[in-house]
């Protein structure tokens, strides 16, 4: 666990791991050597170092420590739900570094005093980074616009109006328009409102099968095209959080191929999940964006193959069991996902889409880079945040085997490849498993 | 590495059925095969016998209580549940949820789990959420069984098959019949289970007819119909045709222009009707608006069967509700109880 707050971390050595590091294009057997919360030396130690611990990660891989571009903690406001400590102690049992939370916690992250408060309470508990990003509206009301130069002074990385749509474009153009003008890149759930109002699982098959409310592919491609239409007007830095279809994916392939600032992730789980596991009314599989066709996951795959998207993250959305225990329909979206990130993403490598390095760079230095933070590698002199894993342990997800509080997951009973063994954050282990 | 999910069929059956094919809940007609909606028809017959009787009631379900759950209104299916259930013997309870419990802010698991503690049998749920009663038969403490009266846009199983009880009693049998739906097919429940017992009973071809907005997304490939947009084409030939009530909120939600359009383009008159086979009968799960889904004159003319409907409903229902308490009773026994029915039997 972690040491007491306020002491210097003690010097590290890593040893005989396979280190990966996708930003420096490293992928050797070497020790790693962490002091004062940052890597010292990669291979050998630099004279006179004198470790207090030594890591044996012969057989396992060490890599950055993990930065997921959305996870929901639920603090404050929803603490039944969650809290921050709980959430980043699951993060770190993920190998997860760093997290961004979106804005709509209760209050939202409009002022910077919810955004110092969070980053205060992650500070305390010490398991995880937590950056918060700030609301790009007020109260996220998609109306007006909030006081971004002083959300990015309180830590906010990016703003965001979480997963409402600004309906008014013209408030979507200034805000986009306002953020650039202090760097700040802007988070965009794409979706035209309209359309996905009241939808629930995606438009197609299951959905008429079943009786339920459709989210239309048109809404998600029509959020994409007015804002690519926005940035190019605008030169503003915009990243879609979440893209979910194929159609909006090859929009946003052809823009970047145009030159234009934008990018993109995708949740882990739409990688591998489709609009199938919807049947029988499984409300743990009740998300937003909603899980799409076969079609849709493998656009998003090869996506991800050709570096259209390139970050994957956990979209994380915890809840307590009440949530999903309701007919479908008064369900609440989301599930527990910050323990499934890892295994989800090594299984790409298993199915032949990436190799180890360019998987890891998903979850590690792309992400960090879209943040804007100097993360995810593990160059000599920078912040120690390391995931020691190793890639062949199985386990099933269960009840037993999540830290998060929020058990939702429709994974649940699915065997998982890929296990945390430790996590280090600035230098301290913070997970060890 | 994540095996793939199970599909509905497999899960509705697995749902609703016991390790030996019968029936325990009755939720949708999903995963249910032609042997089992076969055996539901005959028995309805059976039942068809019991209001001719002087004494209207048969003892089958003596000692049961049925929990009639409704939380949307309903004079018709609630009503004819209570009488197929009185009919059985069993006794009623009526609980219009819309207006007591949920009001108050008691979540549905609570409101189902104190109907429980006062030990009721078997719930008769009718609720506006798509997938409200497999929600609660899969929290149901067996051997409670939970008979689905309508959920939602999803599914409403007895008037389904009330509807092929009625087409039966007519045309002998499904066999190269050809069936049009018309209307509203995206809000329908009805329509859903109508298309699945359809299918399953080996009817020649479905068709859905009606404008875009009201033709839910693939439903060819989902649902297994033809879709037609002109009611001319759609009906030629046709031997049954089954008219869906239009819903008024829907033309505020800009799905038809008006009900004068509508009824201009789809409403059926004695003149459309002349496309379908010249014995084809004219089905309407009610309540009827004259003037928009189709003529006065259709309504109460000599191909309508629509009362006809409404009187099948009753039979069925004692069906469906017998073979729900018949399975409750196995497994009664097969736990070492006595189902209430024997108590006293000589």
């Amino acid at each position: 666990m972690a040491d007491p707050a306020g002491t210097r971390p003690r010097p590290i050595s890593i040893r005989g791991g396979r280190v990966i590091d996708p930003a420096a294009g490293i992928d050797a057997v070497m020790d790693l050597h962490l002091a004062d919360g940052a890597i010292t030396a990669l291979g050998e130690a630099p004279a006179g170092f004198v470790p207090v611990q030594v890591i044996d990660a012969a057989g396992l891989v060490v890599c950055p420590g993990l930065v997921d571009l959305s996870a929901r903690l639920r603090q404050p406001g929803q603490e039944h739900k969650a809290t921050i400590a709980s959430e980043t102690r699951a993060a770190a049992a993920a190998g997860i570094t760093t997290l961004c939370c979106p804005p709509d916690t209760l209050p939202p992250v409009d002022t910077p005093a919810v955004a110092q408060l969070i980053r205060q309470l992650a500070e305390e508990r010490g398991h995880a980074r937590v950056l918060p990003a700030g609301a790009l509206t007020r109260g996220l009301d998609g109306e007006q616009i909030s006081e971004m130069a002083a959300l990015k002074l309180a830590g906010c990385p990016v703003m965001s109006n979480a997963d409402r749509p600004v309906r008014n474009t013209r408030v979507l153009r200034r805000a986009l328009e306002y953020a650039s003008t202090y760097g700040l890149c802007t988070f965009l759930h794409p979706a035209d409102a309209y359309l996905s109002e009241g939808g629930l699982v995606h438009e197609g098959l299951v959905a008429t099968r079943l009786g339920l409310p459709g989210i239309p592919e048109a809404a998600e491609v029509l959020g994409v095209a007015r804002d690519l239409a926005l940035a190019e007007q605008t030169g503003a830095r915009v990243h879609f959080r979440g893209l979910s279809t194929a159609r909006a994916t090859a929009m946003l392939a052809e823009a970047r191929a145009r030159g234009l600032p934008a990018s993109a992730d995708v949740a882990a789980h739409q990688l591998w999940l489709t609009e199938d596991a919807v049947a029988g009314f499984n409300a743990e599989a009740h998300l937003i964006p909603p899980l799409r066709t076969a079609a849709d996951r493998d656009a998003l795959r090869a996506a991800i193959a050709a570096g259209d998207i390139t970050g994957i993250c956990s979209d994380h959305q915890p809840h307590e069991p009440d949530a999903k225990l309701n007919p479908f329909p008064q369900t609440a979206p989301g599930m527990s996902a910050l323990e499934t990130l890892l295994p989800l993403v090594l299984g790409l490598v298993h199915d032949g889409l990436l190799d180890l390095g360019d998987a890891l760079a998903c979850v590690t230095c792309n992400p960090a880079a879209v943040l804007d933070r100097p993360l995810g590698r593990l160059q000599q002199g920078a912040v120690a945040d390391v995931c020691i894993f190793d890639p062949e342990a199985r386990w099933l997800v269960g009840e037993d085997t999540l830290v998060s509080r929020g058990r939702n997951t429709p994974l649940r009973g699915v065997q998982m490849t890929g296990r945390v063994r430790w996590t280090l954050l600035a230098g301290r282990v913070v997970h060890e498993g | 590495m994540i095996p793939p999910s199970p599909s509905q069929q497999a899960q509705a059956a697995a749902l609703q059925l016991d390790t030996d094919g019968n029936l325990k809940h009755f939720l949708t007609l999903d995963g249910l095969d032609r042997a089992l909606l076969t055996d539901i028809l005959d028995r309805a017959e059976g039942f068809l016998g019991v209001a001719q009787q002087a004494v209207k009631k048969v003892p089958l379900c003596r000692g049961k209580i049925v929990a009639n759950l409704f939380f949307e209104t309903s004079t018709r299916t609630r009503t004819t549940f209570e009488l197929a259930a009185k009919r059985l013997s069993a006794d009623v309870l009526n609980l219009n949820i819309s207006t007591s419990a949920t009001a108050k802010g008691e979540t549905l698991l609570d409101t189902l789990r104190n109907l429980e503690a006062m030990h009721v049998d078997l719930f008769v749920v009718r609720h506006a959420d798509s997938g409200a009663a497999h929600f609660i038969a899969s929290h149901a403490a067996p051997p409670v069984a939970v008979i689905n009266a309508g959920d939602g846009c999803a599914s409403h199983p007895t008037q389904a098959m009330l509807d092929m009880f009625t087409i039966r009693a007519h045309k002998g049998g499904f066999e190269g019949l050809k069936v049009a739906i018309i209307g509203d097919l995206l809000h329908s429940r009805v329509a859903r289970s109508q298309i699945t017992a359809l299918n399953t009973l080996g009817v020649a071809e479905v068709r859905a007819i009606g404008p875009s907005t009201l033709i839910p997304a693939r439903a060819e490939e989902a649902l297994g119909v033809r879709v037609f947009h002109d009611l001319r084409a759609g009906l030629r030939g046709v031997d049954v045709i089954i008219l869906l009530r239009l819903q008024h909120e829907r033309m505020d939600g800009g799905f038809l222009p008006s009900e004068h359009e509508y009824f201009h383009l789809f409403g059926l008159t004695e003149k459309r009707l002349a496309q379908a086979a010249p014995d084809a009968i004219v089905m309407h799960p009610g309540p009827i608006n004259r003037g928009v889904e189709m003529d006065s004159g259709v309504a109460d003319g000599e191909r309508s069967v629509i009362l006809e409907q409404v009187s099948n409903g009753l039979a069925v229902r004692m069906a469906v509700m017998s073979m729900c308490i018949g399975t409750q009773n196995l497994w009664l026994r097969a736990a070492g109880q006595q189902p209430p029915a024997e108590v006293g039997d000589g």
